[in-house]
């Protein structure tokens, strides 16, 4: 099978002061659509910079990203804007919604941004919200919602505009075990429903529920387990 | 969704915001009465000149209209002259001068005007009638006043008075016919008007047939510069004087208040601009992940940049609304203080209110707003998303 999303003998070295920081060292890497992968390593590996290059946030110091086999990483800041907003679903492990909107209103910043009609994005905000069990939540503003509430909703915002691929950085290391355990449900279903999974992770119980775990150290990856 | 980013920005802080705003309502009020006070100044004049439908003025050759106490010699043939020309309508000669007018054991000196009643541009009469016999005047309220006189009263004047003896000359018994608001006097000044002949009588044989300025009413549709020269060089004795040439001595003249008004007006824009530069930076070094974020997501940089100008844009409009009548206010205030200004007319309004001004200041200050969200905006949307992430993590 094709890669929907591939890393070739990618490198990112990063300058610190006066230190080279050598974050992720000659990966490759294929996600292919509808797989479940999960980054895992200790803390420094290159697991956050490898998924951000991956994600279009960050440009390779050398190699490719390749995503449906076109160079991501020698766009333009423009096109490579738009293959994000279209492409990629992001979610961070501080959730990072925008305090000043609506859980509702969260939700549909992607798609106003995509061009989407504002009844059609009102109804498929709602959708959304109704899918990650929000629904009664959409007039809330983050700061009335719980932590979990606070990450359903940013991964709500991540499927807004359909995208192929989610991708995302310790989306439980703010959250308790229960709450982590409900979105670990709530991604599986994602995934159960065609969508691709890019996870970082220091949690063990994360890690199992992906069908691929990629071990990485250094930079490098070191292992990959489960099967393709 | 943009606007309502940009203003819930602005309401996270909102006593940084109110203080801002209240910078940028002080700034704008400056800012227009800048404005106001640049071309005030000059309109306030211009409408003053010409309030009486006289284009042209005729004033001793190198002086300007009551510059010096020079008059013109031989007035009645150059009134016939001026008369007879086909683009004149009305010729109104003034004669300046002086009345002294007994009282208690000294007198009251007051400004005079020698006019033809019929075709004078001197004075708006508030009540009674011009002086239309040659024993009759106008006064304004500060005369009436300091002479302990009323309309219908008898006063004896004088045209000359000699304090060391207290003696007088060229002295008349005048009635007092009516009260006139002088349009052309500072305030404070008090003034008479009496028929030109009666001046001339009273100042004696050197004023016989003298007048100090003569004003002219020109045809409707006639091309007042082509007036001027026929009439300039058919009496080189006199300098004819348009009403826009009149402004660009007046302007020369006032020049200092247009540099002041300009060098405040800039410095009032220099302080909005630092003041929303400041604010908004702040407020966007403050939100970096948070933009960061909107990028990570797919947000553009030209709506990142709109969301900023929007920030800035909204602290500008917020300032201009009370900017606006307290600017008002304080030119009003101003006006109230410099209407006494020694040399000039009262009538004359230092902080005109046009709505160009205000239009002026308004697009001034927009200018600003954008000008401000420059460097925040570009900022924003250079700042690298990456790097902002992980410095949000770290932190």
């Amino acid at each position: 099978m094709s890669a929907l999303l591939a890393a070739e003998d990618v490198h990112r070295d990063y300058r610190v002061g006066d230190e080279l920081v050598r974050a992720v060292r000659g990966i490759t890497l294929d996600i292919t659509s509808g797989e479940f992968v999960a980054l895992v390593g200790p803390s420094g590996c290159g697991k956050s910079s490898l998924l951000n290059l991956l994600g279009g946030i960050d440009r390779p110091t050398a190699g490719r990203v390749r995503f449906r086999g076109v160079d991501v990483a020698g766009m333009p800041d423009r096109a490579l804007t738009r293959f994000r907003l279209l492409h990629i679903g992001f979610v961070f492990q501080r959730f990072y919604l925008m305090p000043a909107l609506t859980a509702a209103d969260n939700v549909a910043l992607p798609m106003a941004e995509a061009g989407v009609a504002k009844q059609e994005r009102r109804m498929r905000a709602l959708e959304l919200l109704r899918y990650v069990g929000l629904d009664g939540r959409a007039r809330h503003r983050p700061s009335q919602l719980s932590g979990g509430e606070q990450q359903r909703v940013a991964i709500a915002r991540a499927m807004a505009n359909a995208p192929a691929v989610v991708l995302a950085d310790e989306l439980t290391g703010e959250l308790d075990a229960r709450t982590g355990a409900e979105i670990i449900a709530l991604l599986q279903q994602l995934n159960a429903d065609g969508t691709a999974l890019v996870l970082v992770t220091h949690d063990e119980q994360l890690a199992r529920a992906a069908r691929r775990v990629v071990h990485m150290r250094d930079g490098v990856i070191v292992n990959c387990d489960g099967a393709r | 969704m943009r606007f309502t980013l940009a203003f819930a920005t602005l309401g996270r802080h909102r006593g940084r915001t109110v203080l801002a705003v209240l910078g940028v309502a002080v700034a704008f009020a400056m800012l227009l009465d800048m404005v106001m006070l640049s071309s005030g100044l000059r309109a306030s004049f211009r409408d003053l000149l010409l309030s009486r439908g006289f284009q042209l003025r005729l004033s001793p050759k190198g002086t300007l209209p009551f510059d010096t106490d020079a008059t013109i010699g031989g007035a009645a043939r150059m009134l016939a002259t001026l008369r007879a020309l086909p683009d004149v309508v009305a010729v109104s000669p003034v004669l300046g001068g002086q009345l002294h007018i007994p009282r208690g054991r000294g007198a009251v000196t007051s400004f005079a005007l020698g006019v033809e009643p019929g075709v004078q541009g001197d004075y708006e009469l508030l009540s009674g009638h011009d002086p239309r016999r040659p024993d009759e005047l106008v006064a304004n309220d500060e005369l009436l006043r300091a002479a302990g006189a009323a309309v219908g009263d008898t006063l004896t004047a004088a045209s000359g008075y000699d304090a060391q003896l207290r003696t007088m000359s060229g002295t008349r018994r005048l009635v007092i016919t009516g009260r006139a608001r002088f349009l052309y006097l500072s305030a404070g000044q008090s003034a008479a008007a009496v028929p030109l002949s009666t001046l001339q009588g009273m100042r004696g044989a050197d004023a016989a047939d003298a007048v100090s300025l003569i004003m002219v009413r020109l045809r409707r549709g006639t091309i007042v510069e082509a007036a001027r020269r026929r009439i300039q060089s058919a009496l080189p004795r006199v300098d004819v004087i348009s009403t826009s040439e009149a402004m660009a001595r007046v302007d020369q003249r006032l020049s200092y208040f247009r540099q002041l008004s300009y060098i405040l007006g800039a410095v009032s824009l220099v302080v909005g601009f630092l003041l929303v530069t400041t604010l908004v930076t702040v407020s966007v070094n403050e939100r970096l992940g948070e933009i960061a974020v909107m990028r990570a997501i797919g947000v553009s940089r030209a709506h990142v940049v709109e969301q900023v100008v929007l920030e800035s844009g909204a602290i500008v409009l917020g300032g201009a609304v009370p900017g606006l009548g307290l600017g008002l206010l304080t030119a009003r205030y101003l006006n109230h203080i410099l209407s006494s200004f020694p040399g000039l007319p009262a009538a004359i309004d230092f902080f005109l209110f046009q709505p160009r001004a205000v239009w002026a200041a308004l697009g001034l200050l927009a200018l600003c707003g954008v000008a401000a969200s420059l460097y925040p905006a570009w900022r924003a949307a250079v700042h690298p998303v990456a790097g902002a992430l992980r410095e949000e993590a770290i932190a």
